[in-house]
Formats: C-alpha cells, sequence, structure tokens
C-alpha cells in the first residue's frame, strides 16, 4: 500500500510542476508589470536586439540544413557552399564588414524553430517554406523568398509511376516537420489515395531508404529533390514525376517581435535582388560607385543615408556586393549554368523578365 | 514565449494534426483527426514496442543467462559472444543495422518471400496470419484463460497429492494433457486466424502486419537489452550459494530440474530490483524508433511541436508520458519483488 501511494505522490508532483511551469510565464509579467521598472528599463535601453548581440559578438550564427547541394552544402574540406549560405554570407557582410565571419549550425527540420526560438542561432536560411502558421503562431518572421519552389515527387525511371493515383499502395519517404509531409497528406487526400507515408526525421536517412528502395516515392521541394539526386548512387535512374504539389516559397527566417534585427535580414536580401535589377554585380561594383544614377548613387550609399535606418554603414549594399555579388551571381553559381544542377531561372528571375523577385525601391 | 508573441496552452491539442502516419492501432485519419488523437496513436505505438518488447527481452534474457551455465561447450560460448558483442555496441548503431542492414534489404514487394503462402517477407515489412479481432476471438481467449487457469489449479493439486500421499498422479496427467489438447485446439480453430491474402502487388488484406521499421526497433531493443538481462540472470544465479547447488545433486536432481526447482527461485530475489532498471531503460530506448522512422510517441510529438510550433508544452507531455509508464514498470516490478522476498518472522 505505501508503495502505491509513493507513486500517486509522485505523479502528482509531475502534475504540479506541469502546472507550475504553466503559469511561470503568468507571473513574469505580473512582476514585471508591478516593480519591474529597472528591468523593462534595461531591456530597452540596450535594445535587446539580436543585431547588438551579433555586432558585440563579432561573428553571425547562421542555422543551416548542411546536407542539401546548391542550397547549403559543407564539403571534404568543410567549406559551406550554396545559395543559402550565400544569404548567411551577404548579412554577415552587411553588418560585420567581412563575409567569412559567420558560423554555421547544420538544423534538421523538426529542430530548426527551436533552435531559432532559443536564440541558438540568429537566423535561419535553411530551405524553409513562409506559411501563416509558421509566421503567427510558431512565432517567426520571414524575410523576402530566396527561391520560389513546388514539392514534386521522386520516382524510379522504371518503376512505371507517372500520376498520383499510380501512387496508391506504394510506401512514400518524406522528412518529419516539413510542409511537404502536409502537403503530401493533403495530395493524397485530394485525389483520394491510399499510399504509406513513411516519415524520417532527418533528409540523409529519408533518402537512404528511398536509395534502398524501402519506398518507391520520395518527396520534396523539387530544387532538394534535384540537387539530392546528384548524391545517389545513380541519379539517372530517378525521375520527377510531372506534378507540382504545392507552392514552397524559401526564404531566410528570424524570430518575431525583433524589427530591428529582422529588417536587416530583409533588407539585405531584398538588395541583392535590387542589385541585380541595377545590373551591380561584383565585377563592376567599384565602377558603379561612380556612376550618375541617383538610384545606383543611394543604393551604395554614396548620397542619403539608408544605413543608418536600419543601423548599418552607408554603404553595406557595396561590402555584400563585393563579397557574394548580385542575386543573379549567387544563383549562377549555385544553382544555375555555372553549376552542375544547370536549373532554369524560371520563376526565380526578376520581374522585368517574368520572375517572381521584386524588391521594394531604395529610398 | 512572451518575446515571440506565443502563448502557453493545450488548446492545440484540440485542432486538425494535418500530417498522416504509417501504422496507428487506432483509426486515424489526418482529414478531420486532432493532435491530441495523433498524440494518443503514437503512445499507443509505443506500447506496441514496449510490452511485446519486455515479454520477449524476458524471455530471451532468461534463456541466454541460464544457457551460460550449461554443460555444453557450444551453448556456453555462443552465450559470451552475445552478451558481449550486444553489449558493447552502442544501441543507435544496432538499430541502423537492423533497419539499414537487414529489414530495408529485404527484396521488394514484387520478389518477396513467401512460405506455406501465408507469410510474406519484402521490404514493407513481415505478413503474419493473426485472429481476426471480433467476438469469436475474444470469447476464444476467455475460454483459453479459464483453461489456463484450470491447468494450474490441477498441477499445484497434482502435485500437493503426490507429496501428502505418495499417490502417482497418473489420472491428473491424464487430465492435464486432455486440457493441453483441448487448448491447441482452441487455438488453432477457435481464434479465427486470418491469413494474408495479397489484393494488389504489396497490398495485403487480413493478417498482421509487421512494418520494417516496427520489427527493427523490436528487434534492436529486445537483442540489446537481453543482453543485459542475461548478466542480471547470470549474476543472481552466481548468488546462491555453492552448497544449495550440492544438496540439490546430493538429493539426485538433474541439472536442469536443479536449475528450475532450486536455484532460480532463490536467483529471483538477486534478480528482480536490477532487472526493474532495465525495464525502464527499453521502455525510455523505444524513443529511439524515430531514428528508424518507427511513428512512436516521441516521432509524433517532434512533429506536432514542429508544425503547431508547441515546443515547450509538447515536450511536458512527453516527459510526463514517460514519466508515468516508468512508474507504471517499476510499480509492477516492486509488487513482484515483494512476493519473491525472504518473509522475515
Amino acid at each position: 500500500m505505501r508503495k502505491w501511494s509513493s507513486v500517486f505522490l509522485t505523479t502528482l508532483f509531475a502534475a504540479g510542476l506541469m502546472t507550475a511551469c504553466a503559469s511561470a510565464p503568468e507571473t513574469d509579467t505580473a512582476g514585471g508589470a508591478e516593480g519591474g521598472d529597472d528591468t523593462e528599463e534595461t531591456t530597452a535601453a540596450s535594445g535587446d536586439s539580436r543585431l547588438d548581440t551579433i555586432k558585440e559578438r563579432g561573428t553571425l550564427i547562421c542555422g543551416v540544413d548542411g546536407g542539401i547541394p546548391g542550397f547549403s552544402f559543407v564539403d571534404e574540406s568543410g567549406e559551406y557552399s550554396g545559395i543559402d549560405v550565400d544569404i548567411c554570407k551577404a548579412v554577415a557582410a552587411a553588418v560585420l564588414g567581412d563575409p567569412e565571419a559567420v558560423e554555421y549550425r547544420n538544423l534538421d527540420s523538426t529542430e530548426r524553430f527551436t533552435a531559432l526560438a532559443g536564440g541558438e542561432v540568429d537566423m535561419l536560411s535553411r530551405n524553409t517554406t513562409w506559411t501563416i502558421s509558421r509566421d503567427t503562431s510558431v512565432g517567426l518572421e520571414f524575410a523576402p523568398t530566396t527561391f520560389y519552389d513546388g514539392q514534386g515527387m521522386m520516382v524510379r525511371a522504371d518503376a512505371g509511376i507517372e500520376t498520383i493515383e499510380d501512387l496508391a499502395g506504394k510506401a512514400i519517404c518524406v522528412e518529419a516537420g516539413t510542409t511537404t509531409e502536409l502537403n503530401l497528406t493533403d495530395n493524397l487526400r485530394k485525389a483520394e489515395v491510399e499510399a504509406e507515408t513513411v516519415t524520417f526525421q532527418q533528409a540523409d536517412p529519408a533518402y537512404a531508404a528511398y536509395a534502398e528502395g524501402r519506398c518507391e516515392g520520395m518527396t520534396s521541394d523539387k530544387s532538394q529533390l534535384i540537387a539530392r539526386r546528384s548524391t545517389l548512387p545513380n541519379p539517372d535512374e530517378h525521375v520527377l514525376m510531372d506534378i507540382t504539389m504545392s507552392k514552397e516559397p524559401l526564404g531566410p527566417v528570424t524570430i518575431n517581435n525583433d524589427s530591428a534585427w529582422f529588417d536587416v535580414v530583409k533588407w539585405v536580401t531584398y538588395g541583392l535582388i535590387e542589385a541585380e535589377e541595377l545590373e551591380i554585380n561584383q565585377g563592376n561594383v567599384q565602377e558603379q560607385l561612380e556612376s550618375e544614377d541617383p538610384n545606383i548613387r543611394r543604393f551604395l550609399g554614396v548620397e542619403g543615408d539608408l544605413g543608418e535606418g536600419i543601423n548599418l554603414n552607408n554603404d553595406f549594399m557595396v561590402v555584400v556586393i563585393e563579397s557574394v555579388g548580385n542575386y543573379g551571381e549567387i544563383y549562377e553559381r549555385n544553382l544555375g549554368a555555372d553549376s552542375e544542377f544547370n536549373l532554369p531561372r524560371g520563376q526565380n528571375d526578376l520581374w522585368t523578365r517574368g520572375g517572381l523577385l521584386y524588391a521594394p525601391p531604395f529610398r | 514565449m512572451q518575446r515571440t508573441g506565443t502563448e502557453f496552452g493545450f488548446g492545440f491539442l484540440n485542432t486538425q494534426a494535418a500530417f498522416d502516419i504509417q501504422e496507428s492501432i487506432i483509426p486515424y485519419d489526418p482529414a478531420t483527426d486532432s493532435y491530441g488523437r495523433v498524440l494518443l496513436a503514437g503512445f499507443l505505438n509505443s506500447l506496441r514496442v514496449i510490452i511485446p518488447g519486455l515479454i520477449l527481452t524476458t524471455l530471451l534474457g532468461i534463456l541466454a543467462g541460464v544457457v551460460s551455465f550449461s554443460d555444453n561447450w557450444l551453448l556456453r560460448k555462443g552465450s559470451l559472444l552475445y552478451v558481449e558483442i550486444i553489449r558493447n555496441i552502442p544501441l543507435l548503431l544496432q538499430l541502423y543495422f537492423w533497419y539499414r542492414a537487414v529489414f530495408s534489404k529485404l527484396p521488394n514487394p514484387d520478389n518477396r518471400l513467401a512460405w506455406f503462402g501465408s507469410i510474406y517477407l519484402s521490404n514493407r515489412g513481415v505478413f503474419l496470419p493473426w485472429p481476426a479481432m471480433n467476438w469469436q476471438f475474444g470469447s476464444s481467449a476467455i475460454a483459453l484463460l479459464v483453461l489456463v487457469i484450470a491447468v494450474g489449479w490441477l498441477w499445484r493439486w497434482r502435485t500437493q497429492l503426490m507429496v501428502e500421499t505418495g499417490q502417482s498422479g497418473q489420472s491428473q496427467l491424464l487430465a492435464l494433457w486432455a486440457l493441453a489438447a483441448i487448448a491447441l485446439l482452441l487455438v488453432v480453430f477457435g481464434f479465427g486466424w486470418q491469413i494474408p491474402q495479397e489484393t494488389d502487388s504489396a497490398v495485403f488484406d487480413g493478417g498482421l502486419r509487421l512494418s520494417a521499421e516496427f520489427s527493427a526497433i523490436l528487434f534492436g531493443l529486445v537483442i540489446y537489452t537481453s543482453a543485459y538481462v542475461s548478466e542480471i540472470v547470470r549474476a543472481g544465479i552466481q548468488s546462491v550459494a555453492k552448497g544449495q547447488w550440492e544438496a540439490a545433486r546430493a538429493l539426485g536432481l538433474k541439472s536442469g530440474l536443479t536449475m528450475r526447482l532450486v536455484v532460480f527461485p532463490q536467483a529471483l530475489r538477486v534478480i528482480i530490483p536490477p532487472l526493474n532498471s532495465q525495464y525502464m531503460n527499453l521502455a525510455k530506448n523505444s524513443s529511439l524508433a524515430i531514428a528508424v522512422g518507427y511513428v512512436d510517441i516521441y516521432s509524433v510529438a517532434n512533429t506536432t511541436y514542429n508544425q503547431a510550433g508547441r515546443p515547450v508544452e509538447v515536450m511536458l507531455i512527453i516527459m510526463v508520458t514517460y514519466l508515468i509508464l516508468d512508474l507504471m514498470i517499476s510499480a509492477v516490478m516492486n509488487t513482484l519483488n515483494n512476493l519473491v522476498q525472504i518473509r522475515e518472522r
């Protein structure tokens, strides 16, 4: 009898712990409102922005995937490359003046948001899809989309699977905690197809299970599938089905309620797009400083004080472009003609050329 | 949380989950069911690994532990080799081994292996005949339970008769055999066994399906934990004084009977407390299922907090779940421990 009562007590204690945790934030608010004038002041005075922390620290901590060639990939020598990595470099160049002052953290899809919310990383540049629930209830801020993607499905070329109906009774591998996982469920529901979804915590085991034949299909963003296909044993044996299952706007992410820092990430990203529109690139940025065009002069900080508004130097875009180039250069280097993937620009072209990339005016 | 503008609360449990899981004992439909429901499905999936895991671990562990005292050189060394190899390799690696090198490497559904037209093996899983879950199975199972109790009672009565009155116990033995035959008939015909029927390539109707993921986590856990249980059993048996062995031999008991009647009951007193912690380890290690893609509570919870953006609440739920689970195992084991301890007068 005594044993049972001790079990009961422990359970009670656990429940108590839970309710204590549950009410903790409320007590915090109460304390702050009553007598915590000085605590509020310190947070307000120091700005409490991530931007100051990064400047003090001297490095930017950037959360990336680390396993997707073309987006963020670690090579044998430990060097990171890819479009997501270049965004990190651009932000580091703008804030710290040095594109190499970045510390990369490899995050899997389920730990990325907690890492950001816990302050482990300053920003995510990790193929993250912009959705309303992430923007609101998860508490994130999405910087402009750096890659417009859609969800696809990779199957074996000789499997004879062409439409979503052909997937009935097949197994499909997917990564946990992604929008693709939800879209897959939606699409199968819509087509009234019963298929088995096998969910993995990380991308590597998911692709390995697909490669070993555990699953007939592998679903993810199309660009990611193309990039990952190049790492499979026989890339030619796999094809992407001719379906687009969703919209996947991918871009950098920061935490909610830190506008000073969010503005920096947002406008550096826009800056890369604007630079391409203004035809400023790595090669000609120094010449462009002499330009007569007021738009270019303002953009590069020769005139005006656009940088000061976001607590950066006025010439922050000069440093950024010198280090990583404009958006077009980043794209061609990592995914386009200069890379092994040779992906056409498609939707990821400037609005002036029929794409979706559009930066608000720099003025 | 305040900083990011999110509020603490468990209201999200009622919102639609919208993600599918690979397998579930209870009906689960991502179109209508909530996060609460999917977490419950995950919890039941965990139990589906833990409960058979505990039973199989006990059987395999005791077998390996007892065999390490065998007079047979091959069995003795085999047990030693098993324990030393398995205990010295991390569990996660072993799980990967079972999943990637064994169950995923089985032939694909088109070339699946089949035995007796009722057992199928492919990289989608193992398909076995299994009783249909209906009233027929239920009533047969209850009848079987009654039979087992009757057999137990008869056995004790027979032993008592043999000890106290010196009767041969032949007639009771005959009755026992008859009951066993009835039980066998009941299991074969009364359970309503369903044989997996292939409806489409790789799709089976009826029978039991153990997916590759489930098989990997169950095999991995059982084989790993059994190695520890085996050592606990060995230690327990060695703790029994040598005089007990010698006394039993002097009475003319064979080595199998010595173990079963004299040594093992005494060894139980030493075995049960450390066994308790191994059982709890098995329950907690089942959370590694996520590594092989099996949808247990931890895996489902991971997806849930990510999709719902509720890490703190979901972590609390998992912690409390595992805590209660372990306390329950502990309570059962403590009761068992009390039963086998020496009653001091």
